[in-house]
């Protein structure tokens, strides 16, 4: 018989002012196997610890109930406290009647009730339990940063530097990312480029760092600490060891119209190319759509004129297996389509153009070497209209765009307003926004500078209707503090179209087994307390695909997620959770229904031979469950027809001995 | 009357034994009444021209039977399969119950079978010799002589609604297709339609029969289990089965839980209850919910395919 003792805090006021906690008590003590119930007004308190230590002591207490807030907030501070008196950690169970009772009771009496019924759930559990011992699993101490934006780099920089191994793998032939596609930052409005390069060229240069570029994640396996990921390097038809850069090939190749991905397809380049000036690495590749040597065998001119003899038409897709302690995701964001939002025109006229593309033809690497020229005739744009909020903020019975806030968009369009009055005084910029938003340092100033200095007409107000008419945008719109209707003649349209995860990032979240949100953005761990780590254990996030960021969060999260790795690279072992599921080979049919629903390929299936009760021997088809790959999530338990999976600390036994306690 | 003869059957599996392909038959075997066919491993030509049967009343779904009879020998085993055995067979296989290569399977047209409760409810009891004849079924009864009854009048619910076609085999007699134009939810609709109360009642009244035979189980082709359950103190549900105000309540239903998605409606369960519950409603119940939240399903149609309530999938939603 076990001899229980059961805790019961007051939480201060958060329990006691709703439940009757000394009724609690009398009710707890009279429970079978129950050899001594208190309550406390802070359980959680050295001196509430102290006083569950001595109770175990003293009253050689084999299971431990504390009635209290949830075991998210302090199970790990019980089982410490029974562990330091001697009593294995997994005999404690918690009954929460915080956050699962008090809370959400307003009678005293119904939520003295529950909480009593709650606790006696929980004394039918612990009764139950059984003491477990976690195993220890060894670390792999490398990491992989999947995208090289600069959330990737920075934290692929922080990692290297604590002197840990880390590998980009970068999807584009040049890391970089959206930063490098950036002009200016606000709202300081230094050039992207020039803080962003330095960054690429130091994770080029240091020794720890290797990057996958033009490569992408195929396949993941194992689980923290030794995950093993198979890489796909894809062809790039040109050697990455003798191409210098020199970019001879990138001039003479024939094949000049293919749409320039860079610049958003505002201009053109070869079939053979260097993304920008400063991609890391400085290598071409060859594009296998448009080059005629691979297309149709004819041509081959870039071979002939490269001095190294980098290119090679024969390169094929390498597949790069390495094993990881831990892998952080940074795939970034990107706009969405804009097809839904035809009343913008984007689809009918060239001068409707993103805000993304409308960096682009403000850098001096752009398009149209920073002058700001319209698309569609090259001419000075005198009248451009800014639209806020393209597909953010939207209703969800709109069926397109997105309910969330894009965050950068209010911030960015300031810039892109500020920088075309500073450089184009003649220019009437209007902005249309929902609302202006800009909780940053120095963000509201900036705003206000521009709205107040720079004679911007920001205009409270969406836009309904853009038709292109003899080359002018007819912008229709409403002024809702004039409460008027407005007819503008634009010569280009800007649209801040919302952003959204890279469309790479659900793949990738099914391949590492991380939770995403309805809109594909990755789920942390806790909203608040574990903002850079996903549930999944050894995995991390870093930048835009946990959610809408401005480069000086991104590059805190990206320093956040790498101190996060650091710390579990630096562990020789880890500790697992010995709450895992087994299976009871006897009981076991053989019928694949648990591997089927496990979502961590945590189980396997054998061939194994079994001593039967009538002497003979016999091959079986069993399970097998590999406890470090195990999360304990139960799938495979409930899956299972004959009830041969079970989770230790979460028993079938267990969980019906709590609803009849439930029930009684 | 059934649209394949007894002698193709038989060639069939004498071929089979001639050859050696196989070495044993699974089939039915006349019983003590014409109604009364018991399932049977036949070990040679002489004891299938004997005693094998093939008619209205062979019912019996072999498919499970196969788990065990595999296991006996590394030759292989022919097995008769009518249409909606073949299913059971296909989902045996995806659950790795038996291999394949152990098996010779003999598709069979079935015209369908007859219930003999049924019969009975016409003839009444005291039935001696039933024989076929142009499409009508001379019941020869101790006590009221001849009773003609309209075969199909006879048939079995399940077979009303059959609309199965041999899914596997290696030979197949016949087309192996039925197109019955009944609607099997349609009863299970009856019930939605019920109030809670009414629908309470007639469970109770149902369930309240049962005797825990365990023959539903017995003969279930999803049930299947190297240790069921119900037999399993462990389990702890073993007496939770019984432990209501209507008997045995919670056995059908926990049953029903655990062949959801499994179950392919073979009717086995309702044929051979001994106190006609008509426990394939609960199964139709689940089949038909499983339709509409997932979409159409059939378990045991494809072989190696996952049913939807035991399949992770990357297009799951999350929570």
């Amino acid at each position: 018989m076990q001899r229980i003792g059961v805790f019961i805090c007051h939480c201060g006021s958060n329990i006691a002012a709703t439940v009757d906690t000394s009724a609690v008590v009398n009710a707890l003590s009279a429970e079978p196997g129950v050899v001594c119930a208190v309550d406390y007004p802070y359980m959680c308190s050295a001196s509430g610890q102290d006083m569950i230590k001595e109770a175990i002591k003293e009253k050689e207490l084999t299971g431990i109930v504390i009635c209290s807030c949830s075991p998210r907030m302090h199970e790990a501070t019980f089982r410490k406290a029974a562990a330091a008196a001697g009593l294995n950690p997994y005999m404690v169970e918690i009954a929460n009647i915080r956050e699962q009772c008090s809370w959400v009771h307003k009678d005293k009496q119904t939520a003295t009730e529950k909480a009593i019924v709650l606790g006696r759930a929980a004394i039918a559990k612990v009764s139950l339990n059984t003491p477990l011992q976690p195993g220890e699993i060894p670390v792999t101490k490398r990491a992989l940063v999947i995208g090289g934006g600069i959330a990737g780099i920075q934290t692929a920089l922080d990692i290297a530097d604590a002197g840990f191994e880390v590998d980009i793998v970068e999807k584009k032939p040049t890391i970089g990312g959206k930063m490098a596609q950036l002009d200016k930052t606000f709202p300081t409005l230094d050039c992207a480029a020039c803080i962003l390069t330095p960054k690429m060229v130091e994770a080029s240069q240091n020794e720890k760092i290797r990057i996958y570029s033009y490569s992408k994640v195929e396949e993941v396996s194992g689980f923290v600490g030794n995950f093993t990921v198979k890489i796909r390097k894809k062809a790039r038809f040109v050697d990455e060891n003798k191409c210098t850069g020199c970019g001879l090939c990138t001039e003479k190749c024939p094949v000049k119209n293919v749409p320039n991905e860079f610049n958003l397809g505002m201009d053109s380049r070869h079939a053979v190319y260097i993304p920008f000036a400063q991609a890391v690495p400085k290598v071409a590749v060859i594009d296998a759509d448009y080059c005629r040597m691979l297309k149709d065998g004819k041509c081959g001119l870039c071979s002939k004129i490269c001095g190294a003899g980098a290119i090679k038409y024969d390169q094929e897709d390498e597949i790069i297996e390495n094993k990881y302690g831990a892998i952080v995701a940074a795939t970034g964001c990107e706009p969405i389509d804009l097809d839904k939002f035809d009343e913008f025109a984007y689809s009918k006229s060239k001068d409707v153009i993103t805000s993304l593309q409308f960096e682009r033809l403000m850098n001096a690497a752009g398009p149209t070497g920073g002058v700001l020229l319209r698309p569609s005739d090259n001419k000075h744009p005198k009248t451009i209209v800014f639209v806020q909020c393209v597909g953010s903020r939207c209703e969800a019975h709109a069926k397109k765009g997105k309910e969330y806030c894009s965050k950068i968009c209010c911030m960015y369009t300031a810039k892109h307003a500020m920088l075309t009055r500073e450089k184009y005084p003649d220019t009437d910029v209007y902005v249309f926004y929902i609302d202006v938003r800009t909780p940053g340092k120095n963000f509201d100033e900036f705003y206000r500078r521009v709205a107040e200095e720079y004679g911007v007409h920001y205009i409270k107000g969406m836009v309904g209707k853009i038709c292109a008419e003899n080359g002018t945008l007819k912008v229709q719109a409403s002024d809702l503090l004039a409460d008027k209707q407005l007819h503008i003649d634009a010569d280009l349209v800007v649209l801040a179209a919302a952003i959204e995860p890279d469309r790479s990032t659900r793949p990738l979240a099914t391949m590492l087994t991380a939770s995403m949100d309805t809109n594909d953005f990755f789920t942390e761990a806790h909203p608040k307390l574990r903002p850079v780590e996903s549930p999944t254990a050894g995995i991390f996030l870093s930048g835009c695909c946990q959610g809408p960021k401005d480069i000086p969060e991104t590059v805190a999260q990206a320093g956040a997620a790498a101190s996060k790795v650091i710390g579990l690279l630096c562990k020789d072992r880890l500790t697992a959770n010995p709450c895992v599921a087994h299976c009871d080979e006897m009981s076991c049919n053989g019928c694949s229904t648990c591997e089927n629903v496990c979502p961590y390929h945590a189980v396997t299936y054998i061939e194994k031979e079994f001593r039967m009760p009538d002497r003979t021997t016999k091959i079986r088809r069993v399970a097998q469950v590999n406890p470090a790959v195990c999360q304990g999530c139960g799938a495979c338990t409930v899956a299972c027809p004959s009830k041969a999976m079970d989770l230790y600390g979460f028993s079938g036994k267990q969980i019906y001995a709590e609803v009849d306690a439930i029930c009684r | 009357m059934q649209r394949i003869n007894r002698s193709e059957l038989i060639k069939a599996a004498a071929k089979l034994i001639e050859s050696g392909e196989a070495d044993r038959v699974l089939g039915w075997k006349k019983g003590e009444f014409d109604y009364d066919v018991t399932p049977y491993v036949f070990n040679s030509i002489d004891e299938i021209e004997k005693d094998f049967v093939w008619g209205d009343f062979c019912g019996a779904n072999f498919s499970k039977y196969l788990i065990k009879e595999t296991a006996k020998s590394d030759k292989k085993v022919a097995v008769f399969l009518k249409p909606c055995d073949t299913y059971s067979f296909n989902q045996l296989l995806i659950e790795h119950r038996f291999e394949r290569e152990k098996v010779c399977v003999i598709g069979v047209s079935c015209s369908g079978m007859a219930d003999i409760r049924k019969i009975k409810d016409t003839a009444g009891e005291g039935i001696a010799k039933i024989e076929e004849q142009d499409g009508y079924l001379n019941v020869f009864t101790l006590y009221d002589g001849i009773v003609k009854i309209d075969s199909k009048d006879a048939l079995a619910e399940r077979c009303l609604c059959c609309t199965k076609r041999c899914v596997v085999y290696d030979e197949l007699l016949g087309d192996g297709e039925n197109k019955a134009d009944n609607d099997r939810f349609a009863k299970v609709e009856e019930l939605e339609e019920l109030t809670e109360e009414q629908r309470y009642a007639f469970w109770k009244s149902e369930l309240s029969k049962c005797i825990r035979c365990n023959a539903c189980r017995d003969v279930c082709p999803a049930c299947t289990c190297e240790k069921c359950v119900f037999d399993d103190p462990r389990s702890v549900l073993e007496n939770k089965a019984a432990a209501n105000e209507f008997e045995e309540k919670l056995y059908h239903i926990i049953r029903a839980f655990h062949v959801a998605g499994r179950c392919t409606d073979c009717g086995e369960c309702s044929r051979v209850c001994p106190q006609n519950i008509p426990l394939h409603l609960l199964n139709r119940k689940f089949i038909k919910d499983i339709n509409a939240f997932y979409g159409q399903y059939q378990a045991g149609e494809k072989a190696g395919q996952r049913a939807p309530l035991v399949d992770y999938t990357t297009e799951d939603r999350e929570p």
